[in-house]
């Protein structure tokens, strides 16, 4: 086996040292009926032969290599630079452990730190944390976080959030026997106010919205934070990175914790994973936050160095007593996100968001147009936005997929309320021409 | 100098109106983001993020990479870690674009290749095990611990069963364990082990009752010792009506060789950035499948991949399912990894990494123990615990001889852990580590051990060859610089900031954008 260096000379001499006469003489301990005899399993593949059957079996995917997607809801194609996937593949990066040992890991714990900056100046908090799993179990996190800090029992959460997430944050917080009360939406997808304003009652630890929401809107959530405040509660939002360069960021809405999905920021489709979760909350809430964080410091030589920081909160200390179990971060993915907005700056991340506002906007008015299909105007969009169409949308997309065309998301299993209607996505890799094409292809069906 | 031109953050490297990227320029509406979003929806202040050039910012993560030891630059024998060799032919699988390039949420007939890779990793793993059925929606072996004891909490209470809330650990458990069990709001019991390092059996028999939700264990242990009285503890734990718990964190010992399932186990995590060589990424991503026994099935978090004559589908799980763990279906990239190391080593390959991983850990073990105690002298599975006692008496520690092991251009093991041995050293060298490393590995801890009696400190200054040396982590927690917002801050107080700052550095410091 080319990963296994031992050979068979140093097996015998390595047993001598051992002073044991067979390898088998080791596993004396295991009791006889416990070995293990003839597995089930494929003998070993060549790399040329494994090769050629992961490229076959990849032909059964259809990538955006080979076709125009229009699927957003949570994980989002973007351009990514050519200079991002050479440097995550230093190997120092990518094979590297956890950053136990600061001396040898100062790579790793610098670019943590950079990354809580960026997200910490994106979002308008205080501190973010090295990252959690993804966009779900950081807001999961954030609930039972809201939860604890204020010893009440009930969320609520604006049914507009996405799907999967409501689903995640039921897991979590219901595991750990508190509830989750809903907020509807109106007919252009926005959370109901007056509703929300009925539902938050003294029992409410925590209010999550999600911004833009699962329907692509820009929540308007003017007086949200005070009202949730005055109750004594703590809001959550869940905001697309993607978006901050030009929408109101989570800290100037008054948010106490922000959470959400850091894939676009630099992280390819990749079939759903792995991503990242950012996590950034107010001062107050710093010695809370779940998870690992890098802080700066200096060394016994006055050198500036950095390490991991608060784990008094953290299982491998606290064991029983741990603020969450949770003891790695998304760390590759972390530095994907760090190196994206790096390399696009100040100016780039506000003139992708334009772009995809731009894109989304287009595509919009364009469909819009087309008999037989309506759309919602009256709220700002992102880069998502809801189709309604006369035709079930499994028949469109029957009708679209052969031609290379993925034309969105059918909610209708989550909200069944919206029958016949899809979810559009445009990013900045759209070209005029694609967003044409797709319009094209809907007006003919 | 306090901070050279290496430790400067790209923040500080800054310069208002460069770039490092270049997007398209061309809208295609005249409308603007002012008339698409309402002004109080619009962020007012401009993010300030850095402003660098693509040289440049190459530049700063070519150098801080440089920073970092690596399982491709350096030895790693952190115990029950499994630092092994991440193949490189995993990596490119996960890079071509008909897989990278697939969105999650595309109709299942556009995503067969995604799927039957799920199916057949899931098949591989229940072969491996022993297990009946695998989720593989848990993001890391933490969120998989959750996932295995929300099972246990859906199991017990489908059954009315509520009196059970307590959960068993040995006291040299990993701390994940007990930390998952108290946020499912269970009490956690520990339990002693015996003095072969082992699950003491009277002990286990005096802790169990009917109140007794679930028994949590690693085998072979964080000791790197095999629970010989396994089928015991597994009847004993099963009569008193708990379940069991298969921590998989040390499953790098056993493929092949036995399997959980045929010792009892109800649930197992399985860590594939362990075992199944996905690359550790500097602390993630993971990848934690769960496997239980077909009573628990019902149990197990939505969806499931199964194969219906040709074609894979997802399928939802029913009305007990403990719900959904993650967005979407799992960590795809490390599954697909995961996956090709498999199909690579086949059968025999699978079962040389386990033996190999074992006879390497006895022969360090072998040539070591005369030089710091072993804290079980008996053969080891894939990894084995020594004691830095004898550095005690010259003021050392178990960190001092890890950070000593840097200069020799060796990662430390894990220092102090298991908890059951003071001044412990946990080492686990992996299959991947040839005989000559092992050698070189073991040739360096004798030097310091006779350094700790010579030279003590050199020990205890020791890393002397690397970038920093001891950090000052009581500083770094009481006073916590989180971000360069952060540190801009304290850079306005002089009492915290005047540490951090050098002098000549102070100009450099004021040209970075002001973001107060």
């Amino acid at each position: 086996m080319h990963y296994h260096p031992l050979t068979a000379e140093d097996r015998r001499a390595m047993l001598e040292t051992i002073g044991v006469g067979r390898f088998e003489d080791l596993l004396a301990g295991i009791p006889q009926k416990l070995k293990t005899r003839g597995l089930s399993l494929p003998e070993a593949t060549s790399e040329l032969e494994l090769r050629r059957a992961l490229e076959e079996i990849g032909r059964e995917n259809r990538s955006t290599k080979n076709a125009l997607s229009f699927l957003g809801g949570g994980s989002y194609e973007h351009f990514i630079p050519a200079a991002l996937p050479q440097l995550l593949s230093r190997n120092e990066f990518y094979t590297a452990y956890t950053p136990y040992q600061p001396e040898a890991s100062q790579g790793t714990l610098q670019t943590i730190f950079e990354y809580q900056s960026l997200i910490s100046e994106l979002t308008g908090m205080a501190v973010s944390n090295a990252s959690h799993y993804d966009g779900a179990t950081s807001l999961a996190e954030a609930g039972l976080l809201a939860l604890r800090h204020t010893g009440r029992r009930k969320l609520l959460v604006s049914r507009a959030t996405h799907p999967h997430y409501r689903q995640v944050l039921r897991t979590y917080v219901e595991s750990a026997d508190f509830t989750v009360e809903e907020i509807g939406f109106d007919k252009e997808g926005r959370f109901q106010r007056e509703e929300f304003e009925s539902l938050l009652t003294d029992e409410v630890g925590g209010v999550v919205f999600q911004t833009p929401n699962f329907f692509g809107v820009v929540e308007n959530l003017e007086k949200v934070a005070e009202l949730v405040h005055r109750k004594g509660a703590l809001l959550i939002l869940a905001a697309n990175p993607m978006s901050l360069g030009v929408l109101r960021p989570p800290g100037e809405w008054g948010a106490d914790m922000a959470t959400g999905e850091g894939q676009p920021l630099g992280v390819p489709l990749g079939f759903g994973g792995p991503y990242l979760g950012y996590f950034a909350v107010t001062k107050e809430l710093v010695r809370k936050i779940p998870g690992r964080l890098a802080g700066m410091t200096i060394d016994g030589e006055g050198r500036r160095a950095f390490v991991l920081t608060l784990q008094a909160r953290e299982q491998h200390i606290r064991r029983e007593r741990a603020s969450s179990n949770i003891c790695t971060n998304e760390a590759l993915l972390a530095l994907a996100a760090c190196i994206y907005l790096t390399l696009l700056g100040k100016e780039g991340i506000r003139e992708v968001g334009e772009l995809n506002l731009d894109r989304a906007n287009y595509l919009r008015e364009e469909i819009a147009k087309l008999k037989g299909f309506r759309v919602a105007r009256e709220a700002p969009i992102f880069n998502e936005f809801v189709v309604f169409s006369e035709k079930p949308f499994a028949e469109i997309e029957k009708k679209l997929i052969p031609q290379g065309i993925l034309p969105g998301i059918d909610p209708s299993s989550f909200y069944p309320e919206l029958k016949n209607a899809f979810i559009v996505c445009a990013t900045e890799t759209k070209s005029k021409e694609d967003l044409d094409r797709f319009a094209k292809a809907l007006k003919e069906i | 100098m306090l901070i050279d031109s290496e430790s400067r953050l790209s923040f500080e490297k800054s310069t208002p109106g460069r770039r490092g990227a270049a997007l398209p320029k061309k809208k295609l509406l005249t409308k603007g983001a002012s008339e698409l979003v309402p002004h109080s929806l619009r962020r007012q202040n401009a993010a300030e993020l850095p402003e660098l050039t693509e040289p440049e910012v190459v530049r700063h993560f070519v150098n801080l990479s440089k920073k970092n030891f690596s399982i491709d630059t350096h030895f790693y024998p952190l115990g029950s870690c499994s630092m092994k060799y991440n193949p490189k032919v995993n990596e490119w699988a996960a890079g071509l674009d008909s897989f990278a390039l697939v969105h999650p949420l595309q109709p299942e007939e556009t995503i067969q290749g995604w799927l039957r890779i799920y199916n057949e990793l899931e098949q591989d793993l229940k072969e491996i095990t022993g297990m009946d059925r695998f989720t593989l929606q848990p993001a890391a072996g933490a969120q998989g611990e959750l996932c295995g004891m929300m099972i246990v909490r859906a199991y017990h209470s489908s059954r009315g069963d509520h009196s059970r809330r307590r959960v068993l650990v040995p006291d040299s458990s990993h701390g994940t364990n007990p930390a998952t069990a108290a946020l499912l709001g269970y009490e956690v019991v520990q339990i002693k082990s015996n003095a072969r390092g082992r699950v003491d059996l009277e002990e286990l028999r005096r802790n169990l009752d009917h109140r007794t939700a679930c028994l949590m264990l690693t085998n072979p242990n964080t000791l790197g010792l095999f629970e010989e009285e396994i089928l015991e503890i597994t009847q004993l734990v099963h009569k008193a009506g708990a379940l069991l718990y298969y921590d998989g964190a040390n499953f790098n010992a056993l493929l092949g060789i036995a399997r959980p399932g045929d010792m009892g186990f109800d649930i197992v995590h399985l860590n594939l950035h362990k075992t199944f060589s996905t690359p550790h990424g500097g602390g993630g991503p993971g990848s934690g499948p769960v496997g239980v026994k077909e009573k628990l099935v019902p149990f197990l978090p939505l969806p499931l991949v199964e194969k219906v004559k040709d074609r894979y589908a997802f399928k939802g799980n029913g009305p007990q399912s403990i719900g959904r763990l993650k967005a979407f279906h799992g960590q795809s990239g490390m599954i697909l990894r995961a996956y090709v190391y498999i199909r690579t080593l086949g059968l025999s390959g699978l079962k040389q990494v386990s033996e190999d991983a074992i006879l390497n850990a006895n022969y360090l073990k072998e040539r070591l123990k005369e030089f710091f105690p072993v804290a079980v002298d008996e053969p080891c599975m894939h990894e084995f615990v020594l004691s830095a006692k004898p550095a005690v008496p010259k003021g050392l520690h178990a960190i001092d001889v890890g950070k000593r092991l840097l200069d020799f251009g060796f990662h430390a093991p894990t220092v102090h852990f298991p908890l059951v041995v003071p001044e412990a050293l946990m080492i686990e060298p992996t299959e991947t580590e040839s005989k000559e490393t092992l050698d070189r590995f073991a040739d360096a801890l004798i030097q310091i051990r006779h350094e700790i009696d010579t030279n003590p400190d050199v020990v205890k200054n020791a890393p002397h060859s690397l970038p920093i040396r001891r950090p000052d982590e009581v500083l770094a927690a009481r006073n916590p610089i989180l971000t360069y917002q952060d540190f801009c801050e304290s850079n306005q107080n002089p009492s915290v900031g005047a540490q951090l700052i050098a002098p000549e550095y102070k100009g450099a410091i004021n040209r970075a954008p002001t973001i107060l």
